[in-house]
């Protein structure tokens, strides 16, 4: 297997020493078919172990190791170091604050996700004699896109509106109510409504798709989004126009 | 024994409107955004365009004159550009707005992009024949 | 959170813009024509003037003026915003206003035809 030798540029912060983020230049003698984080690992258990990070499956599954690669925002796992030539940048991800290195501040995206109740809500409450809550494959594959999403927040690191406006509930967040809303089982897009058909809901987003182009997991957000536009101005029309069919 | 953990999470700003030149992807949706102005400018000059029916013939004769000046022309042809290019972008997201399930599999996109294409070149072309174009 | 009214301004922008995605450029290719000195039979004055005395036409004009020109404002109201604009209500108010004196002032003018 052939080496390579990469130069790696990244971002450096210490909460109990530095005023601001600043860059330190690591050479990591690298294989070729390795990704960012294969080069990471190599510079924290070689030569620098204060280097913080977050990952874990190494598999492009578990959403841990998002970073900006030379300013895109990717997963280190997925970065293969034969795309790029010459020093690579490596950067916490965008539009979160940073807590110490590439490691950012996640809170917020948690709070979201609560928010938008992603969880099944079942119409009717059906005690476990009556049996399974079925579903045709059709039924299944309304929403099984939306499910593949890992919770990377690369959707939140490319979207312009989430970096202009943090208060944004944001591309995943969304479409995971969106995925649930879309799910035959479920009856509670009333009150996932109450938080996504919001200012700071869809109505924040302008369909830029930058979030569906970083996906690594091919989820489309962007998607999800406008479906949630256009059903939800289908409801306020009818409910303003016709409000007699309020249920 | 606890140790006190300092946190000082650091904030970093967004370029209030640099930002659309960090990556193509961003000019790409800035270009797209851009049509706007191009086609209501166009529209508001179809308006006074009527109002100079309206006022009579002469009126509409030098308004028409008017649009053979150079500026009228060059604003025409970015507006085609513009104009354009909103089609193009418009039609190729509409599937992924107004997805159409048929038993269990989606329509291609292609198909639903496709046939707005279609529309769009067939009205196109019949405007174009009933206005007397050619 | 309240639900949020958007709605109200994005539905007519929706369906302009996918007017406008269908008829903008042959509209202006027709003025080009113009333009250029072969102009299209349409545009000469009784010919226009006929075609703009019937009510449907009238009714089919106002509706494409006034979705493309609220369709262009609420673009440009978002791309304000986007560009650092943050007086979103002024500039709001200030294109939707344009939007429709412009669709009132074509009444006006289809009035008189």
């Amino acid at each position: 297997m052939n080496e390579r030798e990469i130069e790696l540029e990244v971002l450096r912060y210490d909460p109990e020493v530095d005023e601001k983020p600043r860059f330190q230049r690591y050479t990591v003698p690298c294989k070729s078919d390795w990704v960012v984080l294969d080069a990471l690992n190599h510079v924290k258990a070689q030569q620098d172990p204060t280097l913080s990070y977050r990952w874990s499956c190494h598999m492009a599954v578990c959403g841990s190791c998002g970073m900006m690669v030379n300013g895109e925002p990717k997963l280190a796992c997925k970065a293969f170091l034969r795309n790029y030539t010459g020093v690579i940048r490596v950067e916490p991800l965008a539009h979160f604050p940073i807590e110490r290195d590439l490691v950012t501040v996640i809170d917020d995206f948690m709070d979201k996700l609560k928010r938008v109740r992603p969880y099944l809500i079942p119409k009717e409450e059906k005690s476990i004699e009556a049996g399974e809550y079925r579903q045709t494959p059709a039924e299944l594959k309304k929403y099984k896109q939306y499910t593949q999403c890992i919770n990377c927040m690369l959707c939140y690191a490319a979207c312009p509106e989430y970096g202009l406006i943090p208060k944004f509930i944001g591309p995943a967040a969304i479409t995971l109510a969106h995925r649930y809303n879309q799910d035959s089982r479920d009856g509670g897009r009333e009150q996932r409504q109450e938080e996504i058909a919001t200012s700071e809901g869809v109505w924040e987003c302008s369909f830029a798709g930058a979030c569906s182009e970083v996906c690594p997991e091919h989820v489309d957000p962007a998607s999800a989004l406008q479906q949630v536009k256009i059903e939800s101005t289908i409801d306020w029309y009818r409910d303003h126009l016709m409000p007699w069919l309020k249920k | 024994m606890a140790e006190k953990m300092s946190r000082k999470p650091y904030h970093r700003e967004v370029p209030k409107a640099g930002w659309v030149f960090d990556h193509p992807r961003y000019m790409r949706y800035m270009a797209r955004e851009f049509t706007c102005l191009f086609i209501g400018g166009y529209t508001l000059l179809l308006v006074i365009g009527i109002g100079r029916l309206a006022a009579g013939r002469a009126d509409y004769e030098a308004f028409l004159e008017a649009l053979a000046s150079p500026p009228s022309i060059v604003f025409h042809v970015l507006a085609l550009g513009f104009a354009i290019y909103h089609s193009v972008t418009w039609f190729n997201l509409t599937p992924k707005a107004l997805p159409v399930q048929i038993g269990e599999d989606f329509m291609p996109d292609k198909v639903i992009a496709g046939a707005h294409y279609a529309v769009w070149a067939l009205l196109s072309v019949g405007i174009l024949f009933l206005s007397g174009a050619f | 959170m309240a639900k949020s009214n958007k709605p109200l301004v994005w539905g007519p922008f929706a369906a302009g813009g996918t007017i406008t995605a269908f008829v903008t450029p042959v509209l202006i290719l027709l003025t080009l024509l113009a333009a250029l000195g072969h102009a299209p039979d349409l545009l000469a004055f009784d010919r226009l003037h006929a075609f703009a005395s019937h009510w449907l036409a009238k009714l089919a004009i106002v509706g494409v003026v006034f979705l493309s020109l609220w369709s262009a404002a609420h673009r440009l109201r978002i791309t304000c915003y986007d560009l650092g604009v943050r007086a979103d209500t002024l500039v709001a108010t200030v294109l939707y206003i344009v939007a429709i004196v412009a669709t009132i002032a074509t009444v006006i003018f289809l009035w008189g035809i």
